[in-house]
């Protein structure tokens, strides 16, 4: 399952990273002739409403997803650190407050926080970004804090402090690479939750603006040509299932190669 | 117990009553007026000045904050921006829907998950778990949305088994039940995953312990010591996961329902949002908000109350 996972993986980003070599047409070049198109020799996976080619569509939409996975992934890992190490080695009042943020944050079902936020400053990409953001954080600063608790109380953090280090020291040379193997790992774990939000809120039409190819772009596009032209909609989903699937896998495999005491998060 | 259930409460308000303001608050913080945000740039200063009156937008931030949950303990959300229905009752005409789908979703993936996961961990390594190892993967990494459009696609579209739309005539049991069919299936397939996954990690962990163990050293039947040892403790992390499933369903009940284009509180959100009705939006989500609070709350203190070595701590 790792190595199926691993060739999936490896399969999509190079298929992300190469994108514009690899498709066979300009993903926006329109076509208004051959719109709608089943699938053939010159378009494998048929043409869209405006007669763009589904595939370099699909194509290009790989790079989109990883680019705010990537993106996104890291940028949450950064602020989960510095909160959870916060929260952890902080104040108890701060670590308290925060945690309760957090319980607020996770209180909301996931797409209803999206919505929300999006009706305030409406849909764009840097809406995508900021509510994968919000969404994804609480778990990280979770698992660091418990982390830093759990580090802080050992005897090498004490003859540390006893010799005079200061907290940023103490935080940042000593606990910080304690904390830092599970994040990586629930980090890669959480690549196929934010594909998934995003290409959700472009299928809401609230992500990605048009025409960008979206994968989720692509499923709101094809849902209203389903009954006739069913090929846009097979050919979104099955990219997005290949990536969620494909990252889940490597995902379980690496946690369990490197850290078989988080097998029960779920 | 008394002690715990009154935190747990005290708890699940302080949540809600965060929630509430952080929501208030975005409204607010966002570069524009809520008028605008409303009505669209196009909005003539006339029609702004009017909506600003009648929602007590010119107030001071904190009485109308006051205002607002004032309001809301007495059950009113506000009013929809165009048609100044209350959203109170929007919302209580949708809910039922949603709740029938959302539970249609539980019930199956429990009916469908516990007994897999169990099964996986009597007969550990048979053919059986292992298959249901792999599929239940498979099944939490689908993008719910992605399930339900493909099975529009397939059972609606073209074999045309199931209906493709709407929530069945009124009135009419066994049409409304062939509507939930799909729906229901899409939303609650990867939650059968977790299920599997969580029952059988949690049915091999108790097998290991202590009390079981004299329990097969009494020679207790296999049967017994199953059902009325280990899966009694198996069970409890259970029901925290159900009560956290229950955010997870209502987000898929989004989708489902616009995929089906369903009636329900998830698609009145959704033209809400499109339309940048914000006080629907907001009182929307908040509704599901407490829901969802509601349940994790309920499934904490069902476990606190189920699990003797809680019970007796508290």
């Amino acid at each position: 399952m790792g190595a199926l996972g691993l060739w999936l993986v490896l399969l999509i980003v190079f298929t992300g990273v190469f994108a514009d070599l690899v498709a066979p047409y300009d993903p926006i070049a329109q076509d208004l002739k051959g719109r709608l198109a089943d699938p053939s020799w010159q378009h494998w996976l048929g043409t869209d409403q405006l007669g763009r080619d589904t595939l370099s569509r699909v194509i290009k939409g790989t790079q989109i997803a990883l680019g705010v996975a990537v993106s996104t992934t890291f940028v949450s890992m950064l602020l989960g650190l510095l909160l959870g190490l916060v929260a952890g080695y902080g104040p108890r009042w701060l670590d308290n407050s925060l945690m309760l943020l957090f319980d607020t944050v996770y209180s909301f079902p996931s797409i209803m926080l999206a919505l929300a936020i999006v009706t305030v400053i409406g849909p764009s990409l840097g809406t995508v970004l900021l509510v994968i953001v919000i969404g994804t954080v609480p778990a990280y600063a979770r698992l660091v804090r418990t982390s830093t608790l759990a580090v802080k109380e050992q005897e090498f953090i004490a003859a540390e402090r006893a010799m005079g280090a200061r907290p940023p020291r103490v935080l940042f040379r000593h606990i910080l690479p304690n904390v830092i193997g599970p994040l990586l790992i629930i980090g890669s774990m959480d690549v196929p939750v934010v594909v998934t939000v995003e290409a959700g809120l472009s299928f809401l039409g609230l992500g990605v603006r048009a025409p960008a190819p979206s994968w989720g772009r692509i499923l709101n596009e094809g849902y209203a040509f389903i009954r006739n032209s069913p090929w846009m909609v097979i050919a979104a989903g099955l990219p997005l299932a290949i990536t969620t699937l494909g990252f889940t896998f490597l995902g379980e495999a690496l946690r369990d190669a490197f850290d078989p005491k988080l097998r029960r998060r779920f | 117990m008394l002690t715990y259930t009154l935190q747990r409460l005290g708890l699940a308000v302080l949540i809600c009553i965060i929630a509430m303001t952080v929501m208030f608050a975005t409204v607010y913080l966002i570069p524009g007026d809520p008028a605008t945000i409303a009505l669209g740039p196009r909005a003539t200063p006339a029609m702004k000045a009017a909506l600003t009156a009648r929602m007590g937008l010119d107030q001071p931030i904190v009485t109308q904050l006051g205002r607002f949950f004032g309001a809301a303990l007495q059950g009113n959300l506000g009013y929809d921006v165009w048609s100044n229905r209350s959203v109170t009752r929007m919302v209580l005409e949708q809910l039922p829907f949603t709740l029938a789908l959302t539970i249609a979703g539980l019930g199956w993936a429990v009916l469908l998950g516990v007994p897999l996961g169990c099964y996986s961990a009597i007969r550990r390594n048979s053919v059986i778990d292992r298959f249901t190892g792999v599929l239940s993967v498979a099944a939490i990494a689908m993008p719910s949305f992605v399930v339900a459009i493909y099975c529009l696609l397939l059972f609606a579209a073209r074999l045309k088994w199931l209906p493709a739309a709407g929530a069945g005539e009124p009135g009419d049991v066994a049409s409304q039940l062939r509507h939930l069919i799909l729906p229901a299936f899409a939303i609650g397939l990867g939650w059968v995953g977790y299920l599997a996954r969580l029952v059988r990690a949690s049915m091999l962990e108790v097998i290991g312990e202590n009390h079981v163990r004299t329990a097969r050293a009494f020679g207790l039947p296999e049967r017994w010591i199953v059902f009325r040892y280990a899966l009694r403790l198996a069970v409890l992390p259970t029901v925290t996961l159900l009560g956290i499933a229950v955010g997870g369903l209502l987000s898929g009940a989004v989708f489902a329902e616009i995929v089906f284009n369903r009636p329900g509180i998830g698609r009145l959100v959704y033209d809400a949002a499109n339309t940048r009705n914000y006080p629907v939006v907001m009182g929307t989500v908040l509704v599901t908000v407490m829901l969802f609070v509601l349940c994790t709350m309920i499934a904490d203190l069902v476990v606190a109350w189920l699990d003797p070595r809680v019970r007796k701590s508290l």
